[in-house]
């Protein structure tokens, strides 16, 4: 089966106008106006293997959203190729749009003074869904999100959470193959973004379903994502499994011990980045973590051992950092 | 996974749309009243200024007597309140604060969704009117020369009103696509509506020249003409030809639209989210 996201050397440039301010510069910009280009994606290329879900992560500004919108048909590209579902999504093609989805988080699809339920309605005439489908689906779903009693509210007096669910239950109701994720739990409390990742992941597992998400949520992307993809200005910096994030920009581990006769001076082992009694926290040279694990089991009565990878804030934050520095030293 | 199946019609989708524009309108019918009595202000005046015009001119103006008079902007209610449409100014919002993308990522075109929405909330413009009608009907006495023709004929030529007014601001509104700041434009292109269209004045009482360049314009089929036809001003000629000018209104400037549209969306920066 071929991939359903295909990306090859995409490229999306915008023309923004510019000046300096003052009111010598209003008056001039009258009669000419300067523009710049701005890059806010610059040759991308990566592909989608079907079923699977992909963390795009990156800062604000990073070209994220702006793939997305070339994805799902929103943005036409300045340069390269895309097919999703062997579509150029920028044709806008009918029968794509009926088979993918995009969700993006704080945004309002449904009919704001009127029950979900009507949207839902609305949905199932825009996609085409066949009744017995349509029936089993939104079901189905509006029992797993427990929204029994909230679908004949009006949306407006929905809570921000009980309006992101509906939103989801709404994308979802013409069974898409693709769908797009752009930040679908900002602002969500911890339990509601939990509840959604749980949806989401079985949507997955039980349609087959391909999933890009972006989201500043690292918890998101541990719970959802083997793979992630990280963006930067435009560029890719790095496309592999989660795991190997950390192997490649954290130089890092954490060591924690509990012991109840722990050496006065432990910092020969690592960086000290917590310290009572009987437990310390070390930062440990990743190539070191076995020699330094060994040498405290030697010399302490350990009763606790953990071996963690940095939180992947951390590690994301870092990847930023070098890739800033080696902009820097360019 | 396999592709979704799919049972999409028009006219299941045009039902659903209509119905949601139906509920919104009717979710708020004290506002949708409000509106319209707010309406009813412009034609009162109109009305008000022409039917003592006509007493002062011994009876008629421009070939319009004080009874006339009433029926022409008691009519003139209910064709404004067909002609309501999605408005340019309202693309700059959606543009600006990305609602547009939303409707962009669904396989139905936003025209659609806006023209299905609009008839549906008609059905409930239209149940406020009547109403409101009544009680001008008794206040102006206004004087309709009904037939079944006329009557028929009106029931296309409201609707074709609607159509093209509908399709010609959605064809400015496509200006927002090449700056964000169109507003200006359609400023002007309003009060040439106002003027060529027979809201302000039956195009009768306007210097010939005028009369004779909207006929030319798409503005008097939206407004004088479905009014004409109801008030018994035209006869069957007329009637079939007005009826042919706003399908080649429709006609003409939907392709515009549609060629409109695969340029703009080329534009389309997606700002807003």
């Amino acid at each position: 089966m071929a991939n359903p996201i295909e990306v090859e050397g995409l490229t999306k440039t915008f023309k923004v106008p510019v000046r300096d301010t003052g009111m010598k510069e209003s008056v001039r910009s009258l009669f000419r106006r300067d523009f710049k280009e701005v890059r806010a994606v610059e040759d991308i290329t990566f592909q989608l293997t079907p079923g699977e879900i992909v963390g795009f992560l990156g800062p604000n500004g990073a070209g994220k959203t702006t793939t997305i919108k070339m994805l799902t048909g929103l943005l036409h590209p300045s340069t390269g190729d895309a097919r999703v579902l062997g579509y150029q999504p920028w044709q806008r093609d009918r029968d794509l749009l009926r088979r993918i989805s995009l969700v993006m988080g704080q945004r309002n699809n449904l009919a704001w003074d009127l029950p979900a339920l009507d949207s839902f309605a609305l949905n199932q005439a825009i996609y085409g869904i066949p009744d017995e489908d349509f029936r089993f689906r939104q079901a189905k779903y509006i029992e797993t999100l427990d929204l029994g009693e909230l679908v004949t509210k009006p949306v407006r007096n929905l809570s921000l959470g009980e309006r992101m669910k509906m939103e989801i239950v709404g994308a979802l109701l013409h069974g898409p193959e693709v769908l797009f994720l752009d930040e679908p739990t900002i602002g969500l409390d911890v339990t509601m973004q939990r509840r959604l990742r749980n949806f989401v992941l079985e949507y997955n597992r039980e349609t087959g379903a391909t999933v890009l998400l972006t989201s500043h949520y690292m918890a998101d992307v541990v719970a959802l994502a083997r793979r992630v993809i990280v963006i930067d200005r435009g560029a890719i910096l790095f496309d592999g499994p989660l795991t190997s994030l950390a192997d490649r920009f954290s130089a890092h581990k954490k060591l924690t011990i509990e012991a109840a006769d722990l050496p006065e001076d432990v910092s020969r082992w690592g960086r000290v980045l917590e310290r009572t009694p009987f437990r310390v926290v070390l930062e440990v040279a990743r190539e070191s973590v076995s020699t330094v694990a060994a040498q405290m089991l030697s010399e302490a009565t350990v009763t606790d051992l953990s071996i963690e990878e940095p939180p992947l804030e951390d590690v994301i934050d870092r990847v930023f950092t070098r890739a800033s520095d080696d902009r820097a030293k360019n | 996974m396999t592709a979704p199946r799919t049972e999409f019609s028009w006219l299941r989708y045009y039902r659903a749309g209509a119905r949601i524009g139906f509920q919104r309108d009717i979710q708020y019918r004290t506002m949708t009243f409000v509106f319209l009595l707010a309406f009813l202000i412009e034609p009162i005046i109109y009305l008000a200024v022409w039917q003592n015009v006509a007493v002062s001119q011994g009876g008629s103006v421009g070939g319009y007597s004080a009874a006339a008079l009433a029926a022409y902007y008691i009519t003139w209610t209910l064709v404004r309140v067909f002609n309501l449409a999605f408005d340019p100014y309202a693309w700059e919002w959606r543009i600006q604060r990305g609602r547009l993308n939303d409707f962009l990522s669904m396989p139905i075109h936003p025209f659609h969704r806006d023209f299905s929405f609009f008839i549906g909330g008609k059905v409930v413009w239209t149940a406020l009117w009547l109403p409101v009608a009544a009680v001008l009907t008794l206040i102006f006495r206004p004087e309709f020369n009904l037939s079944l023709f006329n009557v028929l004929a009106f029931g296309v030529a409201i609707w074709g009103g609607f159509a093209v007014r509908f399709i010609l601001l959605y064809l400015m509104g496509l200006a927002n696509f090449w700056t964000t700041r169109a507003s200006a434009v359609f400023g002007v292109v309003i009060a040439g509506e106002l003027l060529l269209s027979g809201r302000l004045v039956p195009l009768s009482l306007m210097p010939e020249w005028v009369d004779s360049l909207a006929t030319w314009l798409p503005f008097k089929w939206t407004f004088q003409f479905p009014i004409e036809v109801l008030i018994g001003r035209l006869d069957s000629a007329a009637v079939w030809s007005g009826l042919g000018a706003q399908l080649l209104w429709a006609g003409g400037m939907g392709i515009a639209l549609w060629w409109g549209w695969k340029k703009a969306i080329v534009k389309y920066a997606a700002v807003g989210g």
